[in-house]
């Protein structure tokens, strides 16, 4: 069953929290709405559970229109981000409340909830009372309550925002693992961009109410298709300089804050007078000064994991680049950056929106490692 | 700072509850102490403190003394006309006190108003309510065309008007204490149930009844013993009688008669120990009960 949301707006008092998304999410795919808190993703969630009724446009199931079905109708299942496990009820009764509502036989529903158990691997704590369950068991259970009626659909709100960072990895890969397993729509909310590139098919990148981009993980970040995207994704995040062209020389430009010029081959860039530019700290390599697209002082050097960030100083312009480790540097020496023009990121200075650039066909980055 | 408690913390904690404690040894633990001792008392100077005889004579005349019996019945139909009316009204108002009203301070307020307001105040009015010519409640009952009823002088409504009265003057209480649980009760819990498919009439049955289950069993506790120790309101509203035709006597009506107005001293004891048999054993079964049946977190 594919979903279809069509001009979806929710307004609330005097605040639009969702601003018209439009949008397919096909069957068995796995999308995660991801963006900065207060941005709309938990609201449209909500929408899509039926828990709130949007202001504006329409939901679709499948041919269905189900904008003003309540959320008791839409058989959907839902993981909350505090799992909302109902306290006064064993494991084995949480999970059989959906088919209670029902009306499912007794033994077929105590049956059909110990195969959910099997599947999330809690069958062996289906007495316990949830406040006896660790958070990662609990999550389990949550997980298991909302798939026990065979939704067509399955929310998931922050589900791992409540775990510490192991069991954060491993529930991310056992909800992916179950989520393939049952075949089944799943739609997750998270702010952690970690989580939503590492496990989704698709992520719809939302701020401030609006729908910025909805694409593959890997493109999202190879491809910004404005400066919000581009800076969201990425850790460390992305450098951003302000261009002003030269009016002597074709196709160059002065760094704004620093007296240093670049060259561009792009046509594409033309039209513009002014830039800005999108530098990825992992793709700026250290290089000889008359290959350098930008040259200053170091100014900070820090080891993070397999890698050494430094902060390389141009006029008031700072600059994070990821070097070598092996290459010795110290604080007050000069460095020289070099990036290749396929990879640096060209964006309009008045619309934010994307002229250009980004190497799609990127394989020497590496997702998994700057996220 | 949760150690092991010494001889030193525990007589300075000993010095912070002295006062309060001080008064309720002389005012609560010795007078109940004095008056289940004195229940034994057969024949004694009350004001000498002098005691000749002791023995249970007092029980048995109180099992045979139709009054007593009388009193005791008529304060179990009092509670169990009381208790029940009460709960399910006061959990009802507080369901629709905790929903999203407008000018919901406003009623809460009149709600509460009850419980502030002394017995003696709600009496006298509810006595002109329930006045049998220029009574509201039977101008009320006249647009369906009942006849006027003599709530007040009538054996038989006495008791109704007194439970009737009695519920309303209880709400109050009730329906705050409700309205705390009420809103203990995580909103998470709800949106859950409806995701799994469970209407309004379900969500209630199912998430509101068992979490509020710890309150339920609070207000009832407290409801049944208040039921059992009624006197303010009969002594108010009938004037201090116990109703026409002792109709409305209950047992600490009993007891204050038989202490203040024909001074057996003895056999009011044994009265107030009785009713405090009852209650206890009245608690205890509820709190076997509520082991069973209420949920804490």
């Amino acid at each position: 069953m594919d979903i279809h949301l069509e001009q979806l707006t929710m307004q609330f008092d005097d605040v639009t929290a969702v601003k018209h998304i439009t949008t397919t999410i096909k069957n068995g795919e796995l999308v995660s709405l991801l963006g900065p808190s207060g941005c709309g993703k938990s609201t449209t969630l909500m929408l899509l559970s039926g828990l709130y009724k949007p202001t504006g446009g329409e939901i679709y199931f499948g041919d269905k229109r189900v904008t003003h079905l309540d959320a008791e109708k839409r058989g959907i299942g839902m993981v909350f981000q505090s799992y909302a496990l109902y306290p006064h009820l064993s494991v084995l009764k949480n999970i059989m409340f959906p088919l209670k509502m029902q009306r499912v036989a007794k033994a077929e529903a105590k049956q059909r909830a110990m195969e959910m158990a099997k599947l999330v691997q809690i069958d062996h704590l289906t007495d316990r009372k949830p406040a006896q369950l660790s958070g990662g068991q609990q999550q389990r259970v949550a997980i298991a309550r909302a798939l026990v009626k065979n939704p067509k659909l399955l929310l998931l709100d922050e589900p791992l925002s409540n775990l510490d960072a192991r069991l954060r990895l491993e529930m991310r890969e056992e909800i992916r693992r179950i989520q393939q397993e049952v075949g089944i729509t799943a739609v997750f909310v998270t702010h952690d961009q970690e989580e939503a590139l590492s496990i989704s098919d698709r992520v719809m990148l939302m701020n401030q109410g609006e729908l910025q981009q909805d694409s593959a993980p890997q493109e999202m970040y190879r491809t910004p298709s404005n400066v919000f995207a581009a800076s969201f994704l990425g850790n460390p995040p992305i450098n951003f300089l302000n261009l002003t062209k030269e009016e002597s020389k074709a196709g160059t430009y002065t760094i704004d804050g620093t007296n240093q010029q670049v060259t561009f081959m792009n046509p594409a860039l033309k039209a513009y007078e002014t830039l800005k530019i999108g530098l990825r700290p992992e793709h700026l390599e250290i290089a000889a000064e008359n290959e350098a697209f930008i040259t200053g002082e170091v100014i900070h050097i820090e080891t993070i994991g397999r890698d050494t960030l430094i902060r390389v100083q141009q006029g008031d312009i700072p600059v994070r680049a990821l070097v070598d480790p092996k290459i010795h540097l110290q604080v007050g020496d000069t460095c020289s950056l070099a990036i290749e023009e396929n990879q640096i990121h060209f964006f309009d200075t008045n619309t934010s929106e994307r002229i250009g650039g980004g190497f799609s066909h990127d394989v020497r980055t590496n997702l998994e490692e700057h996220v | 700072m949760m150690s092991e408690p010494t001889w030193k913390s525990t007589f300075k904690a000993f010095l912070y509850l002295l006062p309060a404690l001080l008064i309720l040894i002389i005012f609560n633990i010795y007078p109940i102490i004095k008056s289940f001792l004195m229940s034994f008392y057969i024949d004694f100077d009350y004001f000498n403190n002098v005691v000749y005889e002791r023995g249970v004579r007092n029980f048995i005349h109180l099992f045979q003394d139709p009054n007593f019996i009388k009193a005791t019945l008529n304060t179990f139909i009092f509670v169990v006309g009381v208790v029940p009316i009460s709960i399910i009204l006061s959990l009802t108002i507080a369901l629709f006190l905790n929903s999203k009203i407008k000018f919901l301070g406003f009623f809460r307020t009149i709600y509460f108003l009850p419980f502030v307001t002394s017995v003696v105040a709600v009496a006298i009015v509810w006595s002109w309510i329930f006045h049998s010519d220029y009574g509201l409640l039977n101008y009320f009952l006249g647009w369906f065309g009942i006849d006027p009823i003599n709530w007040l002088t009538d054996p038989t409504y006495a008791m109704p008007a007194l439970i009737i009265l009695s519920i309303w003057k209880g709400l109050g209480f009730n329906i705050i204490i409700f309205l705390a649980g009420l809103q203990n009760i995580n909103q998470q819990y709800y949106l859950a149930a409806q995701v799994d498919g469970a209407s309004a009439w379900r969500r209630f049955t199912n998430m509101t009844l068992p979490l509020l289950s710890p309150t339920m069993f609070f207000v009832s506790i407290i409801s049944i013993i208040n039921g059992f120790k009624v006197f303010d309101e009969i002594f108010a509203l009938f004037n201090g009688k116990p109703g026409p035709a002792n109709s409305t006597l209950t047992v600490v009506y009993y007891v204050y008669q038989k202490f203040y107005e024909e001074y057996e001293f003895s056999l009011a004891a044994a009265a107030a120990f009785v009713l405090f048999i009852i209650v206890f054993i009245f608690t205890l079964v509820q709190l076997i009960i509520g082991k069973k049946f209420v949920h804490y977190d």
